[in-house]
Parts: C-alpha cells; sequence; structure tokens
C-alpha cells in the first residue's frame, strides 16, 4: 500500500491496531515463557500457589532432565563427598547422580531422523518438482493430485499396515525406517513447494545453457540448482521442523532405539509423579532450536506458509 | 545386480550409446526425476492404504501371529456403523472441529485485518504470533496439562485472578463440561496465526484501485468492507478452513497428550479411538475397517468442499 493512497491507514487507527495485535501476542507468549521459567524452578516453586513469577532459579530441572539418580543411606553420603555442582543439587534429596539419562540419545535420534528425513525429502522433492515444472508429464495433474492426497489420511490409519510392513521388513524401531516414513510424508508438501519456486525460474537461463553445448542434467545442476537455492532451504526448514514435531508415528512405531524426543519428553517422571521442572527444561532445549529458527527465517517461512494459497 | 554384470554391460556398450545416455532425452529425465517420488509414495502409502483395506474384511489381529485369519466380509463395517459409542467419538470430533475452525477463523481474520494496517513493527509482532504452530504438539500439549491443573496451574489462576471464581474449583481436564472446551482453545492457540498468514495474504492480494474506485463512488467504509474485502478474502479463508479441517480430523498428538481421550471417552477423537483399536485392543481387521471409513469420510468431505470452493473462485 502507497503513503499516498487516499485509504491508507491514519496514524490513530495504526496505533489501535497496534496495540490489539500487541496484546494478543503478548498473551499467545505466555504459556512459552512459562514452560522456560518452569525449567528453572526448583519443584517446590513450580507448584507453588499463587504460580511464582519470580523465584530463585535454580539448574535442578536440567540436572534431573539429564541423569538418573538413586537414594542413598546417610553414611555412603557421608563417605562420599559431592564431586561437582551437579553432585551437590541433588545431594539436597539425598541422592547421587548415577549415569546419564535417555534424554541425550532420544535428542540425538530426533536430530538423526530429522536431519536424514529433510535431506532426503528435498533431494527427491527437487528433482521430482524439477521435472513436473519443466516437461511435459502424462497425467501431471492427476499425478500431483495424487501426491497430495496422500496427506489427507490420518497417521494412525497408515501407521497400522506400516506397523506389519516394518515389523516384516525389519524396520521397525529403526532410524532407518522412520526416514523413510517421514519423507514419504513430507515429500507432498515438498514437491508442491519447490515446484512453486523452480516455476519461478525463467527457462531461458537453461535454454540459453543448453545452446552453449550442457546436457538438461547440467543445465539443472549449474543452473536451476542455484536459482533454487532459497526456495530449497526454505523447503528444507519446513520438513525438518514436521519430522522435529512429529508425534503420532513416533510413540507406534518407536522404542527402545529409534525413539525421537516428543513421546519421550512427556514420560520424564521424578519423585511423586512428573516432574515439571525437568518436563520443562526438555521442552525448551527442544522448542527452543524451532523458535530461533522460525524468527532467523521469519521471510522465508511465512512465505512458504501461505505458498499453496497465494499462487492459485 | 553383482558389479560383474554391470561391469560387462558398461563394456558391452558402444562409447556411441553411452554419450546418448549421459545426454539423456528429456523424457528419460522426467521419468528418471519423477520415480523415486512415485515409488516412495507408492510403497509407504498406496501399499499400505490396499494393505488396510484388504485387511478390513477380515479379523486379523497383529499382536496373535499364530491365529488363524478369516475373511469375514463387511462384518467389521457393519459393527463400527451400527456401535453407539463411535457415533459420540464422531461427535466429539465434530464439536472439536466446528469450534476450532469457528474460532480460528474469526480470530485470525481479526488479526490479519489489524496487521495489514501496516502498524511499525509489526513484521516483527507477526512472527511472534506464528511462534505456537511452529511447536511440537505433543510436547507443547503435554505442558498445557500443567498450565491446566486445577490450584496450582497458571491458567486455573489467570481465569479465577479475572473472574473472582476459586482456583480450585474447576478442572479443565477432569471435568466432563469443561474437557471437550480445553482442546478447542488449546489448537485455537497453536492454529490461529495459520489461518491468519493466509487471510493476511489474501487482503495483501487486493489491489489499491479497488478501494480508490470506491472511495471516488463514495462508498462508505463498510460497504467496502462488505463488498470488496471479504468476497476478495473469501476464497483464502475457504482455503485455510480447508487445511484446519483436514489437519484437526486427523487430529492426534496434541489431544492424546492433553486429556487422552479423557475424563470418560467426552475428548475421544476417533484418531485417538482408533489407535486404541489398533494398537491397545489390537483388533487389526477392525481397526483397518474403522481407518477406511475415516479415510473416505475426509476425501468425501474435502471433494465436495474444493468443489464449492472453485464456485466462489470462479465468481
Amino acid at each position: 500500500m502507497s503513503a499516498h493512497s487516499i485509504n491508507a491507514p491514519s496514524s490513530r487507527q495504526k496505533w489501535i491496531a497496534g496495540s490489539l495485535v500487541v496484546v494478543y501476542a503478548l498473551v499467545t507468549m505466555i504459556p512459552l515463557v512459562w514452560i522456560m521459567l518452569t525449567g528453572f524452578k526448583s519443584p517446590a516453586d513450580a507448584i507453588s500457589y499463587p504460580p511464582k513469577w519470580v523465584f530463585d532459579p535454580t539448574l535442578e530441572g536440567y540436572v534431573n532432565l539429564f541423569t538418573t539418580r538413586t537414594r542413598q543411606t546417610q553414611e555412603f553420603l557421608a563417605a562420599n563427598p559431592p564431586q561437582h555442582w551437579a553432585d551437590e543439587i541433588v545431594r539436597q534429596y539425598d541422592m547421587v547422580i548415577v549415569g546419564p539419562s535417555k534424554f541425550g540419545e532420544r535428542f540425538l535420534n530426533s536430530v538423526i531422523i530429522g536431519f536424514g528425513s529433510t535431506f532426503l525429502s528435498v533431494f527427491l522433492g527437487t528433482l521430482a518438482a524439477y521435472a513436473f515444472s519443466r516437461f511435459k508429464i502424462p497425467l501431471a495433474d492427476d499425478l500431483l493430485f495424487f501426491i497430495l492426497s496422500t496427506r489427507m489420511m490420518p497417521p494412525i490409519a497408515v501407521a497400522i499396515p506400516i506397523f506389519l510392513m516394518y515389523r516384516n521388513l525389519g524396520l521397525s524401531d529403526t532410524h532407518l525406517g522412520m526416514i523413510f516414513l517421514y519423507t514419504a510424508v513430507n515429500i507432498s508438501l515438498a514437491v508442491w513447494l519447490l515446484k512453486g519456486f523452480i516455476d519461478e525460474i525463467p527457462r531461458e537461463y537453461e535454454e540459453a545453457a543448453l545452446i552453449d553445448g550442457y546436457t538438461r542434467f547440467q543445465a539443472f545442476r549449474k543452473v536451476v540448482l542455484p536459482q533454487a537455492a532459497t526456495g530449497i532451504a526454505s523447503t528444507a526448514v519446513f520438513c525438518l521442523i514436521f519430522a522435529w514435531n512429529e508425534y503420532a508415528f513416533a510413540v507406534l512405531l518407536t522404542s527402545a532405539t529409534a525413539q525421537t524426543a516428543p513421546p519421550f519428553i512427556p514420560t520424564i517422571i521424578g519423585i511423586g509423579g512428573l516432574d515439571w521442572p525437568a518436563v520443562a527444561a526438555g521442552a525448551t532445549i527442544f522448542l527452543l532450536p524451532v523458535m530461533i529458527f522460525t524468527i532467523l527465517l521469519r521471510k522465508h517461512l511465512l512465505r512458504g506458509i501461505t505458498f499453496g494459497a497465494v499462487r492459485k | 545386480m553383482s558389479d560383474g554384470t554391470m561391469d560387462r554391460v558398461a563394456r558391452a556398450t558402444p562409447p556411441r550409446v553411452a554419450r546418448k545416455i549421459k545426454g539423456m532425452s528429456d523424457r528419460a529425465i522426467a521419468w528418471l526425476f519423477v520415480a523415486p517420488t512415485i515409488f516412495l509414495l507408492l510403497a509407504i502409502n498406496i501399499f499400505p492404504l490396499i494393505w488396510t483395506i484388504q485387511l478390513s474384511f477380515t479379523n486379523y489381529r497383529a499382536n496373535r501371529l499364530n491365529r488363524e485369519v478369516k475373511n469375514i466380509g463387511l462384518r467389521n463395517y457393519e459393527r463400527i456403523l451400527t456401535d453407539s459409542d463411535i457415533w459420540l467419538n464422531m461427535q466429539a470430533t465434530a464439536h472439536f472441529l466446528f469450534w476450532t475452525i469457528v474460532l480460528q477463523v474469526l480470530i485470525g481474520f481479526a488479526l490479519a485485518y489489524l496487521i495489514n494496517k501496516n502498524f511499525r513493527g509489526s513484521p516483527f509482532w507477526t512472527t511472534v504470533i506464528v511462534l505456537p504452530m511452529m511447536l511440537s504438539p505433543a510436547v507443547v500439549g503435554n505442558f498445557w496439562k500443567f498450565l491446566y491443573q486445577p490450584q496450582i496451574g497458571l491458567f486455573n489462576y489467570i481465569v479465577s485472578f479475572f473472574t473472582g471464581a476459586d482456583p480450585s474449583s474447576f478442572e479443565m481436564l477432569g471435568q466432563v463440561n469443561l474437557a471437550p472446551w480445553s482442546i478447542v482453545i488449546v489448537d485455537t492457540w497453536m492454529w490461529t496465526p495459520f489461518v491468519m498468514l493466509i487471510c493476511l495474504a489474501g487482503l495483501r492480494s487486493i489491489p489499491d484501485y479497488i478501494y480508490e474506485a470506491a472511495e471516488i463512488d463514495r462508498a462508505s467504509k463498510l460497504r467496502q468492507f462488505f463488498t470488496i474485502t471479504v468476497p476478495m478474502v473469501l476464497p483464502f479463508l475457504m482455503l485455510a478452513v480447508l487445511f484446519r479441517g483436514i489437519e484437526n480430523f486427523k487430529m492426534f498428538d496434541l489431544v492424546v497428550q492433553l486429556t487422552g481421550g479423557g475424563p470418560g471417552s467426552t475428548t475421544e477423537l476417533t484418531s485417538i479411538n482408533l489407535k486404541r483399536e489398533a494398537f491397545e485392543k489390537w483388533r487389526t481387521g477392525y481397526a483397518s475397517a474403522y481407518a477406511i471409513i475415516l479415510f473416505v469420510t475426509v476425501f468425501g468431505l474435502a471433494s465436495i468442499y474444493v468443489k464449492a470452493l472453485n464456485k466462489v473462485k470462479e465468481r
């Protein structure tokens, strides 16, 4: 909207609109801020009434998140003085750290499966999108619709046969199985987004390259790929966020070796019920990368979300 | 194929043909590029779907491998469609779908309308508002359970702060009349930004000159809103509703973490019910029939809706 437009909003209108949006944004942030605060509370502060905004920060939640602990007798505690700061924190409950918890492993699984499936879906998606964008493919529209319609199936509905199939193939509870599965879910979105980006690159560039003696393959690699780099990157972020957040397949198809963080975090148990500071610490570590990504890449991401709507 | 065979093929291929393969025809490249995607979708989406259809006619149980699998025809379908409990799950799903869509459309459109006034800092605040929808529904849903705790939960505290009600007098997740709303609130909190972004794209697609022409014709602001803004944004809004509708029909992670379907089965959406049948009771054949019914329902409703959407676009 240009500044000279006769229907540009007045400064008073802008002020009112701005304050309403800011109020909504602040309210919407309360749960997220609360997660981060709770991660630094002691269990007593976490469940105090009224809820505490100001408290003595402690790393107890983070220590509990990363370690397993056992209660010990007074004699044992007296004979073994605490080794470092984390030890001292758990000593107040007459406990000693006996080893790492599963959280690190689960987080690593999320990283491996997230990046693996993202790489695969973007790689395959770029190839397919290029083909759909540049070549006459028989039944192209039907194929594209078919690719998109696979998203309509409830994950649980697909999970039944995949569970059986993976059991027969030995893929259940493996990283590879989850990577293939997330790739299959993500690829429809990847093809649609990337086709949009590649459609925007003028064909003339490639045609010039072809005339210069490039093969199609070389033209694709040296002309199209660099031009589509931003689109590929933002598609990758979308795929990564989906794989990172996915829960239904993860909870049904993984247990011991390939379980990712989302099914694991809600199961963190402390003494006498859920250990909310530890849960909050885990949630913070898990959610923070996505929040930072979103803020850093906001322009591309926001464009990507509305892409399907804007293109038509 | 072993390496030996590949080598022999390479040696037997005359150089002229080899060059031709290197500069493959467009047709060959097109298929080479599309094939892996189609293959993956066939293997992990279509093949399982066909398998589900086949299983839905049997009494198969995935936890009893030695039991004889019998073909029982349409019995599973009959049992599902006449089961009154499943209609209760459908009702819970319908309640959830209806209210999340109504609230998200109203709030999302209002926010987009306000943001489109382009006040200072609007890009920053848009990003802040978008944050919840980027996060893991399971992890966030699990934490909302904490916010909803009676007495100690922040949600109850804030509600009682503004209404004066005792914060331990109501349980969002434990009370039959409140639990369906607890999941609507969290889903709305999470997904309103999505509707907002799509509405914003719609608002920004309206060319300025239309408003200028209306201004010259002395159309009032209210009239401009209802004759220009609303009809021009409507196709976008309907698309947002389609996406949210499909997503929420499949809803699983957020609600399973929040309420687990309870209390009783008041928030047991169809996906949660399906999970229970398939992976807790292990009635694989029955659950497969259930899955097919759900899929046909979504697909059917979505197709009808898309037809309506296209009509709106043509206008």
